[in-house]
């Protein structure tokens, strides 16, 4: 008997769909206020900065400088030399080490996982100094070294790329484990099993099986220790001694020495442009909330 | 692979003991599983059937005992050498390739060309009607359609001796009656020796040309599913296959007798244990009209009647207090019998079946 009017309550359903999602939006507009404020604005501030010259007009000096000064051009190379280093030295350290962790029972493996993590509840610059102390010329690697015979003369181990890397591996090794294992645990131990006795010789089923299931997180993990290592101040700043000098140096150097804030805002603006095409680039291969979510 | 598989081994399983700690997975187990045989181990979890396959298929190390395959000793031969195909319970297809490369996978490891790679794995989803899906993503395919793909990954190196460890139990259980007549089809086909784990005393009695019953890491009875129904060896067997009725019988010379009533006896043996029990399934007693000549009879109060559609469920209780239950087939226009009505049930001597009650 309702056939021309409106189906049973479809008027009403429809408007509490339409509140639902209102409020929804409503729910979540504190938390996109808050990345405007502190995320977009001063991003925004820091590409019109980029563009002011030291006479406070619009000037691409700032960018041109980038491009004729052999100096930068050299501090980007170190970035991404220091950057590729690391990654590369986290992945030697840390995919044989997650893949011990994946094997353990899972009362180790967590004991195992609190160990990684507990350089996390250490400040960063707590962790640098005490690798200065550890590896200068009178510390204690060269002097043990030195009484048990490894090597005569003590060893030039850090102000150098040496002791950088040795620092930065130190701290990046967790966000390159972290991902890896989660890919590791996900592994249905059966499939290493099937690939055993469908024929394949242990290293074969690795290779075949395992480490493939590991890309996602492998990937995701040397992403982003590479972006870290990027824009990382801290650790070359101490552990290199003015010798290694990276993006983030020359931003507080513009800043303090200079005080050319359109130098030093240029140069976040390259570092964030060249980051950002890393992970489109990467995106393009693979999954990105890989980043976030450990391997799933 | 379409012409029975001539050359299926034997598999023969001696004194093999592995031991947890203080627990006996497998306690000093002996097995012969014939050429060409469909053996299903069945128990409850945690009774070693598990254990015992994963012996045989090398990912166990146990502590003593021996395993051939024909006349190879094979107890310390890694798995990748042992050339057994196995499926898994959760299918363990590889996630990254195809179904086409999960299949041809062993074929790869044995470096066959690409062109026979090709041509055996069309065949081999054909067997288990997958033909055409060899492109597609193990995500795309249904728990059916996986299990078949994990068959077919199994076979398709024509292996003499194949593994299944419950490769049914996570479908739903139209699938899975479907299932267990065609890999019954799929072995009569292929005729290699398989070695079949499940929990499910149906889908045993169901594909097996024999079943052995484990329980607490030793073999409780190895015969037919027939056989294992109708002449359990023990208490454990008789419970845990089918359902059924103990009750407590005495022996006086050659006699047995329940209750002070002499039992009539068919032609099976009575095993010679100092506690004998009488086992009574639910569709083997019926319902009499009165004593009869031939039946051994028991007078009940019926307690409760269930219909069921295609039978129904009466349980009653004997004179001495003892409760029994009884299954019979619901024709149109039978009458029920009515709570606390007397009834009278009958057992025929062949159905009567004393079994050894003095150990699990």
């Amino acid at each position: 008997m309702q056939a021309q009017s409106e189906p049973l309550n479809a008027a009403g359903l429809r408007r509490d769909g339409l509140i639902e999602r209102l409020s929804l939006f409503g729910l979540a507009s504190p938390a996109m206020l808050l990345i405007l404020v502190i995320l977009v604005v001063p991003v925004g501030w820091l590409f019109y900065v980029s563009f002011m010259g030291a006479d406070g007009s619009f000037s691409l000096e700032n960018y041109e400088r980038m491009i004729d000064r052999k100096s930068y051009r050299r501090i980007f190379g170190t970035t991404f030399q220091v950057s590729f280093l690391t990654t590369g030295l986290c992945i030697m350290i840390g995919y044989p080490l997650a893949y011990f962790m994946s094997q353990l029972p899972d009362r180790l493996a967590n004991i195992a996982l609190i160990t990684v993590l507990l350089p996390f509840w250490t400040s960063l610059l707590v962790r640098t100094y005490a690798w200065l102390v550890l590896l200068q010329k009178q510390g204690l690697v060269n002097n043990w070294a030195i009484s048990l015979g490894l090597w005569e003369e003590p060893i030039k181990m850090v102000h150098n790329m040496t002791g950088t890397l040795i620092g930065m591996v130190h701290i990046m090794l967790p966000f390159l484990i972290l991902p890896v294992y989660g890919s590791m645990r996900a592994i249905n131990r059966d499939l290493m099993k099937a690939a055993s006795n469908l024929g394949a010789h242990p290293r074969r089923a690795f290779w075949d099986v395992f480490f493939p299931l590991t890309m996602p997180g492998l990937s995701a993990g040397a992403l982003m220790v590479f972006i870290l290592c990027l824009g990382f101040f801290v650790t070359p700043a101490v552990l290199g001694g003015g010798k290694v000098i990276m993006v983030s140096m020359k931003i507080v150097s513009n800043i303090e020495l200079f005080v050319n804030w359109g130098a030093a805002s240029a140069l976040g603006v390259v570092l964030l442009v060249m980051t950002m095409i890393i992970l489109w680039i990467a995106s393009r291969f693979l999954k990105l909330e890989n980043i976030a979510g450990g391997g799933h | 692979m379409n012409q029975p598989n001539t050359d299926a081994l034997p598999i023969t399983v001696r004194n093999v003991t592995k031991t947890y700690g203080p627990v006996y997975a497998l306690d000093d187990v002996s097995i012969d599983v014939e050429s060409g045989e469909f053996l299903t181990l069945l128990g409850p979890s945690g009774s070693g059937k598990t254990t015992l396959l994963m012996v045989l298929a090398g990912f166990t190390r146990p502590d003593c005992g021996s395993l051939k395959f024909g006349d190879t000793e094979v107890i310390r031969t890694p798995p990748h050498l042992r050339d057994l195909g196995m499926t898994f319970q959760s299918y363990a297809l590889f996630p990254h390739m195809t179904v086409e490369g999960n299949v041809g996978y062993p074929l790869k490891l044995r470096k066959r060309p690409k062109a026979e790679i090709a041509e055996r794995v069309a065949r081999a989803l054909d067997t288990v009607q997958l033909g055409g899906f060899g492109e597609r993503r193990i995500d795309q395919l249904s728990g059916g359609q996986r299990q078949r793909v994990a068959v077919a990954r199994a076979i398709v190196f024509e292996p003499r001796i194949l593994l299944m460890d419950e490769p049914l139990s996570a479908l739903d259980k139209k699938l899975r009656d479907q299932m267990q007549i065609e890999l019954r089809h799929l072995h009569e086909q292929l005729g290699m020796t398989t070695v079949y784990v499940t929990h499910d005393q149906r889908e045993a009695l169901t594909m097996s040309d024999r079943i052995a019953v484990v329980n607490h890491g030793r073999i409780m009875q190895l015969a037919t599913p027939r056989d294992l129904y109708e002449r359990p060896a023990n208490r454990f067997v008789a419970d845990f296959i089918g359902e059924s009725t103990f009750l407590d019988v005495t022996r006086s010379g050659d006699t047995l007798a329940w209750n002070g009533v002499p039992l009539k006896l068919g032609h099976h043996a009575v095993p010679d244990a100092p506690k004998l029990q009488l086992m009574i399934r639910p569709e083997r007693i019926v319902l009499r009209d009165g004593p009869s000549e031939g039946f051994n009879t028991f007078d009940a109060t019926a307690t409760d009647v269930v219909y069921q559609g295609d039978s129904y469920l009466l349980h009653a209780r004997l004179n001495d207090g003892s409760q029994i239950a009884l299954r019979g087939a619901m024709r149109g226009t039978a009458a029920l019998p009515e709570e606390g009505q007397a009834v009278t049930l009958g057992l025929a001597p062949e159905d009567t079946v004393v079994i050894d009650a003095s150990a699990e």
